[in-house]
């Protein structure tokens, strides 16, 4: 089953989370602090981190950077108190690949832990696709789930990724931002678009692409992201 | 609180305090000019009169006393001419004539004189009185001194003085004398109009003086009235009108501090609300997390733990809910609403909303094709609107519930139109005015509804953000009818949203 590492500073909080999820079959270890969470990174190893934004000492936004520092991969899932607003985007542009909104029930934050194990595992390889495409100077590996620009890596956060699977999926076809909500981050039609808008930024700036003139995510005005490099 | 109190538009103020003021001054300065014109000239009439008439009388009388012994008794016609003349010559103008008479006769100084000043009473009054008598006569635009007085014997000296018979009249134009009298009327008529303007000119500057006041305090109380309550006169000088502005900023300030009071009144109230909602946040961040857990292990209890697990678990998700919408209210009220706009098809949203919760059976959904209603709008109260009208169709309602949605073009501008319509009894008209407040409970007695008691005031709040307008009212044909209109802008309108 996944292991959860959760870090919530309320104790109540941490302790009806730790029970629900671990309730749901999830290995869960808690911390109270990011200094702590970041010790039970390196021992527990976790498939996924939930980790609440406002913390005391060392901020929810320090350790998502610190955890980005160490593994790019590793999805994490911030939580935020209603009212907080203005933390989600700096969360989703520190690296956080979705977020949810407490007070929240047990099977949304469940739904949303199993969307970003997927996003990190699945393979989407489907028959008649190469395993390999090459795309201008970035080559897409989509049964290995890694990306190399000029045969360098990019190490890629599970949402990164699966967006950039997706869109080189079909070069030049326009994905509106509602679609790109429902196939990457499996939310509702409805949902918050300011979560593809930051991981397009993250994407691009990870891939180098010159500020103003994307190469390979474009922004369509008006309408959404399309994948063609040009 | 802004009173929508403008100036009306006034005729010209004719009966104004300027107005008032200068005819004030104008009338009392020509009033005293005109009397002390009057007294001045009567006086100096009377005056200039009498010198010249003492004078007249006076040296008449000498000659008369000089010539009269001279004269024959009884005097021949010639005789008495000769006296006339005599009596003439010693005046200094020719204008001035004598007629002397002794019984029927009759001479002039000048001959044929028809002596005309004379009237028959001062004739009368020198024959039968030994005084001398004189009159003022006009005849034409011409006065004269007309004197008459009789020739006297002084002796026997104690027998007083008798009558000779013999009387002397002299005739004095008073050219002269009405020159003098003409230009002391037109003096007067000329100090009267600088006169009557330096008092229109003083009037004017009272006014100035009066009305400058009023009316900085006629601006003051409309700025007042239109909500600008830090409006102060400045006040100078101690007069009452002073006074005035000084009562009118304490009371400026007493009105500014209780409004300000009320205002801070009402903030605390609302910022109570939203701390309330915030503290709640802890733990029902705890307990909304593990609903999920009591709604499965209730099958495991017994019956009443079980019932009162699950009563614990759908009571936590409502409190839950009230709590989101109380924090999304207090959003509104700060003004921290942020719209994040997306193009978007309208219809397929509206479709989406429908489905994600399985209302696409049960409403009637007449949507325009795809993509021929684009627009931005934020999505997600785009779904909260929808959301909020056709669920509380479906709860007050009846079915079937109709949604439409349209473009409707107002000049250069599209809006979006979204009709919600259900089958059930309408809205009693009480209560229609108000169904968008907070908790606005339609039927007292029942104490809870289904939602929140926001939903409608959050659907209001999420569309007048959008710049929209929403309205209730009930169909002509029965049922209550929701209508939400959108400003659609397209992309290029404003600025994007993401990067680019």
């Amino acid at each position: 089953m996944p292991r959860v590492l959760l870090i919530e500073d309320d104790r109540a909080v941490r302790e009806a989370v730790a029970l629900a999820l671990g309730h749901q079959g999830h290995e869960v270890a808690a911390a109270g602090t990011g200094e702590d969470g970041m010790t039970r990174l390196r021992s527990f190893r976790p498939d996924v981190v939930v980790l609440d934004l406002m913390l005391p000492g060392m901020t929810g936004l320090q350790v998502c950077r610190e955890i980005r520092g160490v593994d790019q991969a590793m999805p994490i899932i911030m939580a935020t108190a209603r009212g907080d607003e203005v933390d989600i985007v700096v969360g989703l542009e520190a690296g956080a690949d979705d977020y949810v909104v407490k007070p929240v029930q047990a099977r949304v934050l469940e739904a949303r832990i199993r969307a970003v194990l997927r996003r990190a595992t699945t393979a989407q390889v489907a028959d008649g696709i190469p395993r390999i495409e090459t795309h201008g100077d970035l080559s897409v590996d989509r049964a290995g789930m890694s990306v190399t620009r000029q045969g360098v890596p990019i190490a890629l956060a599970p949402s990164e990724l699966r967006l950039l699977l997706t869109l080189s999926a079909s070069p030049g076809q326009v994905f509106s931002r509602q679609q790109l909500l429902e196939t990457v981050w499996e939310h509702s039609y409805h949902g918050d678009a300011r979560l593809v808008d930051a991981c397009v930024k993250r994407l691009r700036s990870k891939m180098g692409e010159p500020a103003g003139r994307p190469r390979y995510v474009q922004t369509v005005r008006g309408f959404g992201y399309r994948f063609g490099p040009r | 609180m802004k009173a929508p109190i403008r100036g009306r538009i006034r005729p010209p103020q004719l009966r104004g305090l300027r107005v008032r003021l200068v005819v004030a001054f104008g009338l009392v300065a020509v009033l005293t000019a005109a009397a002390t014109g009057t007294l001045t000239f009567r006086e100096a009439r009377t005056g200039i009169l009498q010198q010249s008439q003492d004078a007249v009388i006076k040296q008449l009388r000498a000659r008369v006393d000089r010539l009269a012994p001279a004269l024959a008794f009884p005097p021949s016609e010639s005789e008495l001419r000769r006296f006339a003349v005599d009596v003439a010559a010693g005046e200094q103008s020719p204008a001035r004539r004598v007629l002397a008479v002794y019984r029927d006769l009759s001479v002039t100084s000048v001959p044929g004189d028809p002596f005309e000043e004379l009237t028959p009473a001062l004739r009368e009054a020198v024959r039968s009185r030994p005084f001398t008598a004189f009159q003022r006569v006009r005849d034409g635009g011409r006065a004269s001194l007309v004197v008459g007085m009789p020739v006297t014997f002084a002796y026997p000296a104690e027998q007083g003085p008798h009558t000779s018979g013999v009387q002397v009249f002299l005739t004095v134009p008073l050219a002269n004398e009405q020159s003098y009298v003409d230009a002391l009327v037109t003096a007067v008529e000329r100090a009267t109009v600088p006169a009557l303007a330096l008092a229109v000119l003083l009037a004017l500057l009272a006014a100035r003086g009066v009305l400058r006041p009023v009316r900085a305090l006629r601006h003051a109380t409309r700025s007042i009235a239109e909500g600008r309550l830090d409006t102060r006169l400045t006040v100078d000088g101690s007069d009452e009108l002073a006074d005035l502005s000084r009562t009118f900023n304490e009371t400026a300030a007493a009105l500014e501090t209780s409004v300000a009071e009320l205002h801070d009144m009402e903030a605390r109230a609302r910022r109570f609300a939203a701390d309330v909602s915030h503290e709640l946040r802890t733990p029902l961040a705890a307990m909304s997390v593990i609903t999920d857990v009591l709604d499965e292990g209730a099958a495991r209890l017994d019956s009443e733990t079980a019932t009162a697990v699950q009563l614990i678990s759908t009571e936590t998700v409502k409190l839950t809910r009230l709590v989101d919408d109380l924090m999304e209210i207090a959003r509104f009220d700060a003004g921290a609403a942020v719209l994040h706009l997306d193009e978007i098809d309208l219809a397929e949203s509206v479709r989406r909303t429908l489905a994600s919760r399985a209302w696409s059976q049960e409403v009637d959904a007449r949507l325009p094709e795809p993509d021929v209603l684009r627009g931005r709008v934020d999505p997600r109260r785009l779904d909260v609107i929808v959301a909020n009208l056709v669920g509380n169709a479906l709860r007050h309602g009846a079915r079937p519930v109709e949604l439409r949605l349209s473009a409707e073009r107002t000049g250069q501008e599209t809006q979006a139109v979204i009709e919600v319509w259900d089958s059930g009894p309408g809205i009693p008209d009480t209560v229609l005015p108000h169904v968008f407040e907070r908790f606005y409970k339609s039927d007292t007695a029942r104490t809870r509804t289904e939602g929140s008691g926001l939903g409608l005031a959050i659907t209001a709040e999420n569309v007048h953000v959008h710049g929209g307008t929403i309205r209730a009212a009930n169909h002509a044909a029965g049922g209550a009818l929701f209508t939400v209109a959108l400003p659609l802008r397209r992309h290029g309108d404003r600025s994007a949203g993401g990067p680019r």
